[in-house]
């Protein structure tokens, strides 16, 4: 399959994940695009973390900061918005992604916002911010160069770092001229330098900038953004009004909390030391200041998040700080890429993250697209044991629907009364010896009637079939004959 | 009730019969690895800082106007932004006054609302003054002043900074504490660690994605 005859990444269903999958399977661009760069950012990462002490030390400090920031998240959530009001900052709460776009559409329509200038943020994301807002009459443009190349191809981000990673240059090149009238050029440089000249326009012109936050700071109610465009800061800085939004997990205790945070991320992420900008944004323009918004608002979101927290084990999913590693490490991802998910949020982190936001319902196969291989885990800089959770939420899945230790929406979404019924009958089995050694003897007699399709399973293995012999009437042949 | 009660009931009743996480922070993790000797700081900064692109000038309180006013020429840039009422604004000031032939210096000295257009489109290179800069991970430490506002270190294409040998720290944690920023935050501060880049496209590293395409750091050693 090539690259124009890709299905938009909007028309992907999250349901879909099988069918999306084998699909990208047979895009040899998109696999050739996703293995190289994914190769690049192991070896980066790893370059960036020579001191095997260092790294394993740091990951655990990691843990225990934002497992303390969990442990009091209500007290650290309030705190931050006291201090943030007192810095000037307007604060809003939604407990679903209706409720966040309907805040962000009266704040610009208090101030007849006409065009909105969006920062990469994966939680407006999760709001799909930019088609609500479009149907309200408001234009919002992407100006982190990744995700602008996916919004002119109508796409959804494959990577939450590097949203375009699945292009190669000429699909971009290809991308620029059909859509902007641009000359066709393959020059990395020409290319950005077209981006630049674009999105300058619209910094000038926009009436609101948005972004998402990768700390909040309670102690000083301070937000900080880290990137290494200036997209980051121009959308945050040149507007009147900036709105970020987050979820209400990103919250930390301590400024200091941040330094070991940062370091783990921009390394985990793209092997950097720290990247080329950090904002730390406590508040709007002061009277006396002559640029920096007038209005700056943040919208604490909920949507799943605080069911995630209520299970002390699922809870560990919050710990996320948005790094990627886990995908870049992933197998499976890097072969169907990120898109295949049909979800924000793709790869480990998100096969955990995604039902609690979408529901198991939405997302009955994320759980199982994983070979459980560990890489995930042993990654994630701050330790969330990712393949024991996808085999918490496989159980959650095949829960019966009456089951009445209710964890999450959804639960029970692959439940099978068949399979269950197999399973009793397997356990029954293996707790009776009697029972067990009626079965083996028909078992192994009659072995030849073992059927040779059993499903996908037999899909990419020869069909199991029994011994002549068990193992028991072996051993007790070999016993009896000395 | 409202979301915000509403989220924090839930989050409240799921840590019914937990304790708070302690606090064991460990402060020789962020700081014994990216502790250096004196005398190291300063090439570990300029080597951190030129290996993305950065470019890094020693000299002193005395002569940087000069070595500016040459960078100036270099780079043919008819223009510089500066900030006239700060002690680096002035001694520039000074340097070019009554002298022909050299760049236009101009001063941020209304809301950026006045002029965002010339801003954007006829500000070739600025000028602002830095509190520090980091060893560890090769950054400037920024904080926008009224006399020095947000735009200056971001839209001109060329960013000038200042820094002195003086206080370049070892590491974040350092610069937090010596410096009490828990204490009293500005409404914006930055690190900046390099002129403005991506690599979305393909991973190819391009330089100039929508701040700075160039920054160039005069480091005054005696100061």
């Amino acid at each position: 399959m090539n690259s124009q005859a890709r299905i938009p990444a909007v028309e992907l269903s999250s349901r879909d994940l099988k069918h999306n999958a084998h699909n990208a399977l047979g895009d040899a661009q998109l696999r050739g695009n996703m293995r190289k760069a994914m190769d690049s950012l192991m070896a980066k990462r790893l370059a960036s973390m020579p001191d095997e002490y260092e790294r394993e030390h740091l990951r655990e400090m990691g843990n225990h900061v934002r497992a303390r920031a969990l442990s009091r998240l209500p007290e650290l959530l309030e705190r931050l918005e006291a201090n943030l009001t007192r810095n000037g900052v307007k604060v809003h709460w939604a407990e679903t992604t209706e409720e966040a776009n309907r805040i962000v559409l009266e704040i610009a329509e208090r101030h007849q916002a006409k065009q909105v200038i969006k920062g990469k943020s994966m939680v407006s994301e999760e709001m799909e911010m930019n088609h609500f807002l479009e149907r309200h009459g408001i234009e919002a443009l992407e100006s982190d160069m990744g995700e602008y190349i996916i919004q002119l191809d109508h796409e959804k981000p494959t990577h939450i770092i590097m949203p375009a990673i699945h292009k190669n240059a000429r699909q971009v090149a290809d991308l620029f001229h059909d859509r902007l009238g641009e000359p066709y050029t393959e020059d990395v440089d020409a290319l950005i330098q077209t981006g630049r000249r674009v999105l300058r326009k619209k910094f000038l012109e926009a009436d609101i900038g948005v972004s998402g936050v990768n700390f909040a700071v309670a102690e000083t109610g301070t937000l900080l953004l880290v990137e290494n465009e200036g997209n980051g800061r121009m959308s945050t800085t040149v507007p009147p009004v900036h709105i970020a939004v987050t979820g209400i997990e990103k919250v930390v205790e301590n400024l200091r909390d941040v330094v070991p945070l940062l370091s783990l991320l921009t390394r985990s992420a793209l092997g950097q030391g720290i990247t080329t900008y950090v904002n730390m944004i406590s508040g709007p323009r002061k009277a006396d200041e002559l640029d920096g918004p007038q209005e700056v608002h943040l919208v604490l979101l909920d949507n799943g998040r605080s069911q995630a927290f209520a299970d002390g084990e699922l809870r560990q999913t919050l710990n996320c700080i948005r790094c990627g590693a886990c995908m870049n490490h992933c197998p499976v991802y890097t072969r169907i890429g990120g898109q295949a998910y049909g979800t924000v949020y793709p790869g480990p982190i998100g096969k955990i993250i995604s039902p609690h936001l979408m529901g198991l319902e939405n997302t009955p196969d994320h759980p199982s697209a994983s070979s459980l291989c560990g890489a995930c885990g042993e990654v994630c800089p701050v330790k969330i044991p990712i393949p024991s959770l996808l085999r918490r939420l496989r159980e959650e899945n095949v829960k019966a629907p009456d089951d009445p230790h209710k964890v999450m929406r959804g639960q029970g979404s692959k439940y099978s009364p068949r399979e269950r019924l197999l399973w009793k009958g397997w356990r029954l089995l293996n707790r009776s010896p009697w029972l067990y050694r009626v079965f083996g003897f028909f078992a192994t007699r009659l072995r030849g009637l073992t059927p040779s399709n059993l499903g996908p399973w037999t899909q990419n293995h020869s069909a199991p079939k029994p011994a002549a012999r068990s193992l028991h009437e072996l051993a007790r042949e070999h016993l009896e004959g000395k | 009730m409202s979301a915000k009660a509403n989220i924090l009931a839930k989050l409240r009743k799921s840590l019914e019969g937990t304790a708070p996480v302690a606090d064991d922070y460990d402060v020789d993790l962020v700081t014994r690895p990216w502790s250096y000797p004196a005398a190291e700081r300063i090439s570990r900064l300029r080597q951190l800082m030129e290996a993305v692109h950065t470019e890094t000038h020693l000299t002193t309180a005395a002569d940087w106007p000069a070595l500016l006013e040459k960078l100036l020429a270099d780079k043919q840039l008819p223009s510089l932004l500066i900030a006239p009422s700060t002690a680096h604004g002035a001694q520039l000031a000074a340097h070019f006054a009554g002298r022909e032939g050299l760049p236009r210096l101009k001063a941020y000295d209304r809301p950026v609302e006045e002029w965002k257009a010339e801003l954007f489109d006829d500000t070739p290179a600025s000028l602002t003054g830095t509190l520090g800069a980091i060893a560890a991970t090769g950054s400037l430490i920024l904080w926008p002043t009224r006399e020095e506002p947000r735009l200056m270190s971001l839209v001109p294409p060329v960013h000038f900074a200042l820094l002195k040998a003086s206080e370049v720290y070892d590491n974040f944690h350092e610069v937090q504490q010596k410096q009490r920023w828990a204490a009293g935050m500005p409404t914006n501060a930055l690190l900046v660690s390099g002129p403005s880049k991506t690599a979305d496209i393909e991973q190819v590293l391009a330089y100039g994605a929508h701040g700075p395409k160039d920054l160039v750091v005069l480091i005054l050693e005696d100061a």
